[in-house]
């Protein structure tokens, strides 16, 4: 499934979508960086409540297929500006990192 | 020998906001060259697990990266306060980081064993006071003789 499709059938707010085809192929969820630089595989949806700018150079080494920021978390205008530059999907849900987790799963057929 | 292909950058101490970006320039270049998607990885995750070190713990640094017909060799070097206990400061977990660097996602003590693992050579000169120099080699598929 792309990017996109997992958006539309999650229901996400788009902050950043310059990749809407990037294959999403597993998840992740976490919160300490380099938990998630060790462990998320290329092309996983990552799921966490981080926001600062360094998520993104996380998910763009790590080769993250989108990061999902969960609860709504706020993300400010720049981090989402410096997701379009480098060409990240980066998407928003009021849903908590669990429900999003079992959701993402449901649909990959995990 | 022909001398390796070199890039040179200079990582600015406790700079958050521009954390991160050599690696991400490394990758770009490496992108360009086609290496191998699994081989770019490896290295742009380790160098950054380097490269976030020199901000947080060592007020910044050098990082190069050189290009060798078998393999790319990382070396990170500051002049930082150096790193007491290597062995400790492997262990997964093992962090020193402040609650304001926490606060952003850090201080995990997972980058120094991530640089290991994405590696296949890493080696820590450190000196308390002086300064620490991280060097690592990825080696090209089929070419780890
Ligand atoms: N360049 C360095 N200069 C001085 N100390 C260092 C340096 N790199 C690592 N250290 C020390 O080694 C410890 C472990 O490093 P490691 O990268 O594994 O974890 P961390 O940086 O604390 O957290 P994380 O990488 O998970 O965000 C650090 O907390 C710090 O005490
Ligand atoms: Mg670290």
């Amino acid at each position: 499934m792309t990017a996109k499709e997992l958006r539309e059938a999650l229901a996400l707010q788009v902050l950043s979508e310059p990749d809407p085809d990037r294959t999403v192929t597993g998840g992740y969820a976490g919160d300490l960086l380099s938990w998630v630089m060790g462990r998320a595989q290329s092309g996983d949806a990552w799921v966490t409540i981080m926001t600062n700018r360094n998520i993104l150079a996380v998910a763009a080494l790590a080769d993250t297929a989108c990061v999902i920021v969960a609860e709504d978390s706020v993300v400010e205008a720049d981090v989402t500006a410096l997701a379009v530059e480098k060409g990240l999907n980066l998407y928003r849900s009021s849903l908590t990192g669990f429900d999003l987790c079992c959701r993402i799963g449901s649909l990959l057929g995990v | 020998m022909s001398e390796p292909v070199k890039f040179h950058f200079d990582v600015e101490g406790d700079n958050f906001s521009s954390a991160g970006e050599a690696s991400v320039n490394v990758k770009k270049l490496l992108r360009q060259l086609s290496m191998d998607p699994e081989t770019i990885r490896r290295v742009s995750i380790a160098m950054y697990e380097g490269e976030i070190n020199m901000v947080i713990h060592a007020n910044g640094g050098t990082a190069d990266v050189l290009l060798y017909p078998d393999r790319i060799r990382i070396i990170l070097a500051d002049t930082g306060p150096g790193i007491a206990d290597v062995a400790l400061a492997m262990q997964e977990g093992f962090s020193t980081a402040k609650d304001n660097v926490r606060a952003l996602g850090f201080g995990a003590g997972m980058g120094l064993p991530n640089m290991k693992r994405y590696t296949d050579r890493m080696e820590i000169e450190s000196e308390v006071g002086k300064g620490t120099t991280v060097t690592m080699d990825v080696f090209l598929p089929g070419k780890n003789a």
